[in-house]
Formats: C-alpha cells, structure tokens, sequence
C-alpha cells in the first residue's frame, strides 16, 4: 500500500466507522424493543400474585438503591475511560475499565444475591405471573449486564495488548453506548418494578 | 434423560410411520446425490471458498434464494398432503395422516412458508439488487450479512431434522399457549419450533439492521431519499419493519422458552399467566411481518411495471408516500387477528377502521401501477405476467381483507377458511408473484443469462389457475362454516366436492413448480446459447436503475467507478445522455476498498444449530459447549485485525475491460 493511496482513502475509513456506529446505535434500539416487550408484560402480569407475595412485600429498597448506585458509578467511570481513550492514555483506559468491571460486577453479585435469597425463601419464579414477569425483566437486564462485563474483559485485554488503535477505540464506543444503555434500562427498572412495586 | 444425549434416544425416530421414514430417506438420498456430485467433481473446495466463506452480497442473495426454494418444495409438499387429507377424510374415511401428523404438518407447512421460504427469498432479493440499486460496492456489515444467511440455514435445517428426529409443533404456524406450554405439548415439537424461530429470527433482525444501515448511509452521491429506485423506498420501509418488530418476537419465544424450560407463568393457564398477552405480543410482530414480506414485492412490481412500460413509474412520489404510510400502519392493526378475544366494541372498532384505511395506501399502489401501464409499450415478458396476475389477484385478497376488517364480520369468518383463503389471496397473490416477479427479472443480472420465457410462461399459467382453483373453494368453504385445521369432517356437511376442487388445484400449483424447476433446467442447459446468454450490462434493454449499468453479473466490486446520481431512473438517464452525444470522460479507476471473506458467520451459524438442537434434546454439556465455542468464535474473530484489502486500481482497469470484451457490443454506456 503506497502513501499515497492511503492518503487517499483516509476519508473512506471515517465514513465507515460513522457507518459502524450508527449500526449499533440500531441494535440498541432493537434492545431497547426487547425490553419493552418485558416491560409489557410485567404491566399485564405484575398484579397477579396467584396467592403468593407482592414485589412490595419481598423487595428492600434500600438494597435495590446501593445496587443502583453501584452501576450508576459504573457509567461515570465508563465516561472516564473514554475520555482518557480521546487523549491516548492506554493505561489509563485500562484501570477506568477494571473499575467499571468491579462496580459492575458488584451490581451482578448483588442481584444474584437478591435471586438466591428470594428463591431460598420459597419466591421464585414459578410461584406466580407476578414473579415470572419480575424475574425476567430483571434477570434479563442482569444477563445484559454479565454479558458487557465479559466483553469488557475482552476489551481490557485488547486495550493493553493493542493499544489505542482505531478498531479498539470503535469497540471502546460500542461497549459504551450498551453499558449506558443499560444504564437507562435500569433506570426503569428501578422506577417500575421497585420503586412502583413498592407503593 | 441421559447426561452424554439428553432426553435424545432411538424412540425419538419414528420408524413405524412410512411416510416420514419415505420422507426422510428421499432427504437423504438428495442430500447424498449432493454431497456425492460435489466430490465427483471436486468442487469442495471451490464451494467453501467461493460460496460458503463469501461476504459478496450477490453470492449471499443466490444462496438464500436457493435456500427458500429448496424450502418451498419442502413446504408445498406439507400443502398436497393437507389437500390430500381433506379430500379423502369425509365421513366413514378418515384419511391417511392421523391427527396428531395432521397437526404437524399444517404447523410445519405455515412456519417452513413464511420463515424459511419466503424471508430467505426476501432477503436474496434485496441482497442481489439493493446495494447494486444504490451504486454501493457491498452491504454496510458484510461478515455479518454471511452470520445472518448461515443463522438463518441453521433454521431452516432444525426444522428438516425434525421430521426424522422427534416431531414438530402440532400448534399452528404461531404456537398458541395454553397449547404450547409443556402440559399440553410435552414433546420436543415445540422446543424445535423455538430455536428454528429464534435464531432465524437473530439472523432475520441483523439483516435488517444491516440493509437499513447500507440504504441510510452508503447510497452513492447524488441520490438523496428521493432520487432512490422505489424497490429500494420499499427495502427500508421493510427493513424499518424488521428492527421494530423481530425484537417483540424474539421476546415472546423467550418467554414461553421461559415458560418451557423453567416453569415460569407467562403464559399458562393457572399461577396467574395470561395466555392472551402471548397472542398480543406475537401479533405485534406477526402484523408488521406480512408487511416486511409485501413491501419487497410492491417494490418489485414497480421495477417491473416500469421496465416492461418504457415508462417512468407513475406517481413515485405518492407510491413512497403509500409505503411510508403502509409502514406506520402496519403497527397499529395487529388486533384485528383477534377480534374475538373480546377486547369490547371501542377497542375492535378502533383496530377494525385503522385496517381498513390500509387500504387507501395500497388503492394508491394498485392505481399508480395501472396507471404506469396506461398508454404504455408494454412487453409480455415473465416479470410482466407475474405483475398483471399479481395485480387482479391481490385485488380480491385486499377486498376480501376489508370485508373481515368489519368486526362483526369477522366473529363470523374468524378461524374458518375464509381466512385461509384471504390470506393465501395475498401471499400467494402478492408475495409468491412478486419474489417469482422479482427473480425472473434479475435473474440475468445475477448470473449473466436469462431464464427460459417459454417454461416460465408455463409457469405462471399453472399457477395462477392452480391458486383460483384451490382457494376460491376454500372462500366458498369458510362461509359454509368449515373451520381451518380440520383432518376429518362430516359427508353431511356438504364440503366434500369443494375440497376436492381444491385439491386438483394444488395439484395444478405443483405443475407450476414442476415448470419452475425445468425452467431452471433448460435455461442453465442453454445458457451459453442465445437468447439465454446475456452478459450485457442492460438485460431487458429498457432497465432504468443503477443495477442495469454494470456487467452481468457484476464484478465482485460492482461499480468501478462510484456512479454520480441527479435523477431519477439514473440508468435510463445515462442512456439518454449517450443518445444525445452526452458522453463521460473516460474512465480514471481507483483502488478500491473491499471486504475480505470470512468463515466466521458459517461457523457461527453451524454451532447455533447445534445449541438450537442441543436445547431441544436438553444436551446441557453440548448447550455449553457449543454456546462456548460461538463466544470463543467472536473474540478470535475480534482479534483478527486484517478484514479488509484493496483492488489496485491497474487490475480494475484490466477486470472492466476484460467484462466490456466479454458481453461485446451489447455493452450500453
């Protein structure tokens, strides 16, 4: 490859990393689809207890609020790594990851936790349409979550094996836009399943 | 259960059952026969390199059109053996299926049509012409549109496995709870259903996403929105489709795979599940679906009309807008599937006058494509007749739709095959003719020879007399009260010669087929023969799209140049520019920028047959380990750093030359 036709599709490589993201900005939104399918149906099913518990009476807010927080954090610290990515800091964007992934991972371990103790205490999702619809729409955000904290191992290897290159730096936004996305998502899962739940 | 096979043993094969042994046999033998040729004449690795690994959309678009023609032969067969059944099940006679094959077989034939025939068709279709259409060199994600072609043959072979392995769903094509929770269906039909559905639908949703982002963003200068060829207005307008609806669908399976697998309560009858949320949510997505698969054909039928007019397509402004609106519309009528849920005279009202304003939209398509033909130099070619029978055809199905858009007309028709017969009216009508429409049409421009007139015409005969035939009974059937998904019914009843009637229609559409099949026969024997051999850029000669400017088929580059738009029609443009002496500069080539192929998305798509039928069986450790080694496939594949490379502009130059020498004088502009 000669400098000059480098040079020359240099403005090509920038149309098609606009192109990459705007694709993921999509997937987002098929996601985002997804969810409101769960939220949908916890709207139908929330009410039915078939005679077991409310999501008032086997939730604790204030445990449900630390989780938030855990994971609202998480989303700051993302926003410093790839403030350090624009400045070409490498090790920096490397120990804003591992953080992100502890706070994240703090917030799994607690759900997991919250799952583990309602399911040893006879509430799980087989005891009505109210839990099913709590567990799923809950589990399924989780899921998301386990699924960004993998690929931010993969992503943590990558920035300190590869550097800052371009196809990094991309992947770097990809994994943003899902971990703020999921952000969001939280954001109404608290509000309707916990916060509503517990009125 | 076992821990190395699951639930999987010898009793899942059905060996008493002759049919589906003959069936499976014959799917072996084909298969052999395959595999066999493939060996004898040493294609492996031609066939991996060049066709399985390939991220060319134009290879991609072949290869699902082959898939969705392989299906439809595979699906067709479920019809004859369902005519049959009715035929021959009339009071003492109890025909030759039992019930519970009956079901699998009606279920088995709505999935195999609409998910693995008639998808895999759509996207061929828009794979072969929408990115030639916008002067584009691929798709915006070419390694992902392989993923999506091979997630979506991952499908289709679960549900071929099931007929030899296990059973299929005996639930209807959209596996009603409390059906299809396991207290009611406790074999793997379902569980097959499921992930044949799931990850053809992944595959389904990452098409879409990939098609909207290539029309969005990597059209070729000078064509905004609506300088675009309409089959391409009607691609995105689908493809929006796509993005908004797979999602419900994949959240729906999940939920009753939830249901299934860990005893959830979505959707079952007692713990408080609610059986009608299911047929809501899959109603949500199965509404926009019949338009994600009819706006592609529309699109079609605009090409054509306009093609075999020699005329500007009239009204394109107003055909855009009637998709647009067809598009939004198309979300806020999926009630009407259901109007005998008992959602209260407001609620259908409301459903019920929404679906009949789509009809204004669709009125505006049906008149403008008349209007093109008015006045007209129209050839009868076979795209033409497909478009023609398209037209009166789809005509009774949107009137017969109208009239059970009328809710308490449709507490009458509901579940009767008055429906069966509306909805065949148009998918067979509007989809099946379009995609055939579609097919013939660009069939040149895929492979650089044209398909045989004679056979096709033949074709069309069969097939259009063969649907009059079998389904104007079937109208006639659902106002006399025969429901749908009946194996046996009474002598007294009346419908016995109706059924019949049917039947010999069936049997007239199995011609059809047979003439499609010598079609491709006799015009592949000829294909180096005039008038079959066609390597010039303009096939038809009065093509007016971007498509009908380059080689047939295409360079795997497609454009040597990216070609400047100001108008529509572009290709028609350049013609009449070179008429008045208005010719280009000559040609200056530059590198160019090109995908590498991959063989991540056939790997992926191999092991998510495999999770799908380790799920099915409850194989947890291979669930694992192929669930392992598709995550273990996208990091190395994140690894790989070297995915694409370029066309020195000097081998550009010897390529377009060596194509211009080929098709000779044909070659126009």
């Amino acid at each position: 490859m000669s400098e000059h036709s480098l040079a020359h599709h240099d403005e090509h490589h920038v149309d098609m990393d606009v192109v990459d993201v705007f694709g993921f900005w999509i997937y987002i939104l098929t996601d985002l689809i997804l969810f409101a399918s769960l939220f949908a149906g916890f709207a139908v099913l929330h009410g039915n207890t078939f005679g077991g518990p409310s999501i008032k009476q086997i939730t604790s807010l204030p445990y449900v609020l630390v989780e938030t927080l855990f994971l609202l954090a998480s989303s700051v610290t993302y926003g410093f790594a790839m403030l350090a990515s624009y400045g070409g800091k490498k090790n920096q964007v490397g120990a804003w990851l591992i953080i992100t992934f502890f706070l994240g991972l703090s917030f799994v371990a607690m759900e997991i936790n919250e799952f583990v103790h309602l399911v040893m205490e006879g509430h799980s999702w087989q005891v009505s349409g109210t839990l099913t619809s709590f567990f799923a729409l809950v589990g399924t955000h989780g899921l998301h979550v386990s699924f960004g904290l993998l690929w931010m191992i993969v992503m943590i290897v990558q920035v300190f094996k590869f550097g800052l290159k371009k196809e990094v730096t991309r992947r770097l936004t990809y994994l943003g836009l899902f971990w703020h996305f999921l952000d969001i998502v939280w954001i109404f899962v608290f509000t309707i399943v916990y916060l509503m739940g517990a009125v | 259960m076992s821990a190395l096979l699951g639930n999987l043993s010898l009793n899942a094969i059905p060996f008493h059952n002759p049919i589906i042994m003959g069936a499976g046999a014959f799917m072996a033998l084909v298969a052999m026969s395959i595999l066999g040729a493939i060996t004898y004449f040493k294609k492996w690795t031609y066939l991996f390199k060049e066709w399985i690994f390939t991220t060319d959309h134009k290879k991609i678009g072949i290869m699902y059109i082959i898939l969705a023609f392989v299906m439809m032969l595979r699906g067709f067969t479920d019809a004859l053996m369902m005519r049959a059944q009715q035929a021959l099940a009339v009071g003492h006679s109890y025909g030759y299926l039992p019930p519970e094959h009956f079901s699998q077989v009606f279920t088995a034939h709505g999935v195999i049509m609409i998910f693995f025939m008639a998808m895999p068709f759509m996207f061929g279709l828009l794979n072969v012409a929408v990115p030639l259409q916008i002067g584009a060199r691929d798709v915006a994600f070419p390694y992902l549109n392989s993923l999506s072609l091979w997630l979506t043959v991952a499908g289709a072979i679960l549900v071929n496995i099931s007929l030899v392995v296990g059973d299929f769903a005996g639930t209807g094509w959209l596996a009603y709870p409390p059906l299809s929770e396991l207290a009611y269906s406790p074999t793997v039909g379902v569980d097959y259903y499921i992930w044949a559905l799931q990850i053809s639908g992944v595959g389904s949703l990452l098409s879409g996403i990939n098609f909207m982002v290539t029309i969005l963003k990597m059209r070729c200068p000078g064509m905004t929105m609506f300088k675009m060829p309409v089959f391409t207005w009607a691609a995105l307008c689908a493809m929006i489709l796509v993005v908004l609806a797979f999602p419900v669908l994949t959240a729906t399976l999940a939920m009753l795979t939830l249901d299934r697998y860990l005893g959830m309560h979505f959707f079952t009858a007692a713990h408080g599940g609610n059986a009608m949320m299911y047929v809501n949510l899959i109603w949500a997505w199965g509404h926009p679906e019949v338009y994600i698969l009819i706006l592609p054909a529309f699109g079609v039928f605009s090409e054509v009309v306009a093609t075999f007019s020699k005329k500007t397509l009239f009204g394109y402004v107003s055909m855009v807008w009637a998709t647009i609106a067809i598009t939004f519309l198309s979300f806020v009528v999926w009630l009407h599937h259901f109007f005998t849920m008992g959602s209260g005279a407001d609620v259908n009202a409301f459903f019920g006058i929404a679906t009949m304003i789509i009809a204004v939209p669709t009125g505006v398509k049906i008149f403008n494509w008349l209007f093109t033909m008015y006045r007209g130099k129209i050839t009868y070619t076979v795209p033409m007749l497909w478009t023609m029978a398209f037209i009166s055809t789809f005509a009774i199905g949107g009137m017969t739709g109208v009239l059970m858009a009328v809710p308490p007309v449709d507490f009458q028709l509901h579940n009767s095959l008055f429906l069966i017969a509306h909805f065949h009216n148009v998918i067979i009508g509007g989809v099946v003719f379009g995609y055939f429409a579609g097919l013939t049409y660009w069939f040149p421009k895929m492979v650089g020879f044209s398909l045989n007139e004679k056979w096709g015409k033949r074709a069309v005969a069969f097939w259009v007399s063969g649907f009059y035939i079998a389904f104007m009974p079937l109208y006639m059937l659902g106002l006399m009260g025969m429901t749908r998904r009946m194996y046996h019914y009474s002598a007294e009843s009346g419908w016995h010669p109706y059924l019949v009637v049917a039947a010999v229609g069936a049997v007239l559409i199995a011609i059809g087929i047979g003439c499609q099949v010598v079609q491709f026969a006799v015009s592949f024997r000829d294909r180096l023969r005039n008038p079959n051999l066609n390597p010039a850029n303009d096939a038809w000669g009065d093509g007016r799209t971007l498509e009908w400017s380059i080689p047939s088929p295409p360079p795997f580059y497609n454009f040597a140049i990216t070609p400047q738009v100001d108008s529509l029609d572009a290709h028609w443009k350049q013609k009449e520019d070179l008429a008045q002496g208005k010719n280009s500069a000559t040609p200056a080539y530059a590198d160019i920028h090109m995908p590498r192929d991959t063989s991540v998305g056939f790997v992926i798509g191999m092991l998510a047959c495999v999770f799908g039928f380790a799920m099915t069986w409850h194989i947890w450790w291979l669930v694992v380990a192929s669930f392992l080694g598709i995550a273990v496939t996208l990091i190395l594949r994140s690894l790989n750093f070297n995915t694409d490379y370029y066309v020195k502009a000097e081998e550009v130059a010897r390529l377009e030359a060596a194509c211009r020498a080929k098709a000779g004088q044909a070659y126009i502009v």
